[in-house]
């Protein structure tokens, strides 16, 4: 009696996540507490905001900034575009009989990003070549690098999209072409509002991994424009300075406010209904 | 739009017909538009591949031999630098995803299990709080934070970076795609059959291998292919977290995409690296092919059985 009494006080199964709690407390929330206490301290490990000061006075570092949005926000932005669509041709029973094409979008995935934006390097600056005796990734570096982008970061959009329009009651559709909507009007009325959950974790999936995908910037751009990223691997990986680090760790929190932010904006968009499951596909 | 006018049977027809068509020029477009769009993701691969029997330098150029195996044939010559260099890359990246998928699919599965049954609220919250963590976190943050990390503990206790780290690194990476895989097999689970193993006798480890476990096998197995998958396509938290100077060898510890960065950096890819990345597409391709053909087949049957 005593024993089983024991037994039902003592949760053995609850105690399983024991590892898994100590293993992301060490290297999930120690690490993020060791940024913070990076960026306000010298290399000598006194309180200090000279970090802060060389990060954000320098005229370049704003510019990088920029740089980073405007790339981001228009990976994203056609990312979407060209996802949509595909999405809804795909979730289409009409087309798409038995989800077989879905793999064949997805399967690139499969192979290293890093040699895919390679083979797509080459391939451009072999057609611009041809064409215009150009390489576009020397001569345009900017649309270089949202081309890299949206190549590598399509099927991540095309997913969520996808899964969403699964979910999509096709009944509305028709009902509403039945009542005399045209087109046009289905879609804005009917199509998207069915789809904006999709259309929100899409965007959180190719915004996010663009802003450190810093491999992409470097390689698409022959390494002549930067991200915040880049800047803060050159500080990581780059630099002997002693203080280097902690720049480096104050940038990172800046990159981890965007993210912040950028939830939130999420977490207000989808409501509090909306279960974050979902979002990770 | 509702007319009181009633259609002649032609009308109709020709109303019907009118429909075909359109539906049928939309199928046609909606085709041309997805078969362009893969036609863009597959064309940088194939264009790769072509070159890949061409001995020149320079991707997109024929060299004066025209075409050519000597790609292929030097990068199964282990003799060559080359050659070595990749194998052992991707012989890298192919353990650091193995050991790290292992460890993050025996922990993260616990750890699902272990969450599922807490008691204390408060505890079950802050952990699912923390494993969307990685998640939602840029993948640069979380790989500095590690970096740091390291940093740190080589300071206090002189202990340098090593492939540990880079394991840890991974799975921090992929731990939280495990529980999210194991969590709705969890849930969907009979919780009566745990209670019933234990009042049959059986103690808590017999009831969890036995009866926990192999319920949720298929979630288990699923994190486990999703920590793989995402571990051979990492880059950042790998060239944050791999070992500075390996003392065994004279080169860094290098997987296929740091050896793709490194090597690009300084000046280009060996020739070999062409006809590598055309196997690796052809692999995944059959890979693929098989699957289908495979699921398509288990489909078929099902229907059969359906049918009888």
């Amino acid at each position: 009696m005593e024993a089983a009494l024991k037994r039902k006080r003592f949760n053995f199964r609850g105690s399983l996540c024991m590892p898994y709690g100590v293993f992301m407390a060490l290297f999930v929330v120690l690490p993020l507490v060791l940024i913070i206490y990076y960026a306000f301290t010298d290399a000598n490990g006194h309180f200090d905001l000279n970090n802060w000061k060389v990060v954000f006075q320098s005229v370049e570092n704003w510019k990088v900034i920029g740089t980073t949005f405007l790339i981001a926000f228009s990976t994203t932005i056609i990312c979407i575009l060209i996802a949509y669509p595909i999405a809804y041709i795909l979730s289409n029973k009409k087309f798409n009989k038995n989800a077989v094409l879905v793999y064949i979008f997805l399967l690139p995935m499969w192979i290293n990003f890093v040699i895919r934006t390679n083979a797509l390097k080459d391939l451009l600056n072999g057609i611009t070549d041809l064409l215009f005796n150009v390489k576009l990734t020397s001569t345009h570096p900017y649309i270089s690098i949202v081309i890299g982008m949206v190549y590598d970061y399509l099927p991540f959009a095309i997913l969520p999209l996808y899964n969403q329009m699964l979910k999509m009651d096709k009944n509305q559709i028709e009902a509403a072409s039945d009542l005399g909507a045209n087109p046009f009007q289905v879609f804005i009325k009917t199509i998207i509002p069915m789809t904006i959950p999709g259309i929100i974790s899409a965007c959180m999936m190719t915004f996010m991994p663009t802003m450190s995908s810093y491999v992409i910037a470097d390689k698409m751009s022959e390494n002549s424009k930067m991200i915040i990223g880049t800047l803060i691997q050159n500080y990581f990986l780059k630099s002997t300075d002693k203080i280097a680090m902690h720049v480096g760790a104050v940038l990172s929190l800046v990159m981890l406010t965007i993210v912040g932010v950028t939830l939130l904006i999420e977490k207000l968009l989808t409501g509090k209904n909306a279960s974050r499951k979902e979002g990770v596909w | 739009m509702v007319k009181n006018t009633v259609l002649t049977p032609e009308q109709t027809n020709k109303a019907l017909k009118r429909k075909r068509i359109k539906s049928k020029v939309g199928k046609i477009f909606a085709m041309c538009f997805i078969y362009f769009v893969l036609l863009m993701l597959y064309a940088p691969l194939i264009y790769v591949t072509v070159y890949s029997f061409s001995s020149h330098k320079i991707t997109g150029l024929w060299g004066e031999d025209g075409f050519v195996l000597t790609n292929y044939i030097s990068l199964f010559n282990m003799n060559n630098i080359y050659s070595k260099e990749i194998w052992s890359a991707t012989l890298n990246t192919v353990l650091v995803a193995i050991t790290a998928g292992l460890f993050s699919t025996i922990i993260g599965t616990l750890g699902a299990i272990g969450i599922y049954y807490l008691r204390k609220k408060w505890l079950k919250n802050t952990l699912d709080f923390v494993t969307q963590i990685p998640v939602v976190n840029a993948e640069i943050v979380t790989a500095v934070s590690l970096c740091i990390l390291f940093v740190f503990i080589a300071k206090i206790f002189n202990i340098e970076r090593t492939f540990f780290t880079l394991v840890i690194g991974h799975v921090v990476l992929t731990i939280p795609y495990v529980i999210l895989s194991v969590q709705p097999k969890l849930e969907q689970m009979d919780p009566s059959l745990y209670e019933a193993a234990m009042d049959l006798g059986a103690t808590q480890t017999q009831s969890l291998f036995k009866v926990i476990i192999p319920d949720i096998i298929p979630g288990i197995l699923s994190g486990f292919m999703l920590s793989v998958t995402l571990s051979l396509d990492d880059f950042v938290i790998t060239a944050f977290t791999r070992p500075n100077d390996v003392s065994y060898s004279d080169i860094k510890f290098n997987t296929i995409s740091t050896y793709v960065d490194a090597k690009l950096a300084k000046g280009g890819l060996p020739n070999q690296f062409r006809s590598f990345t055309a196997i690796l597409f052809a692999v995944i391709l059959i890979v693929m092919i098989v699957m289908n053909i495979k699921s398509s087949l288990n489909n078929k049957k099902l229907i059969k059985k359906e049918t009888n």
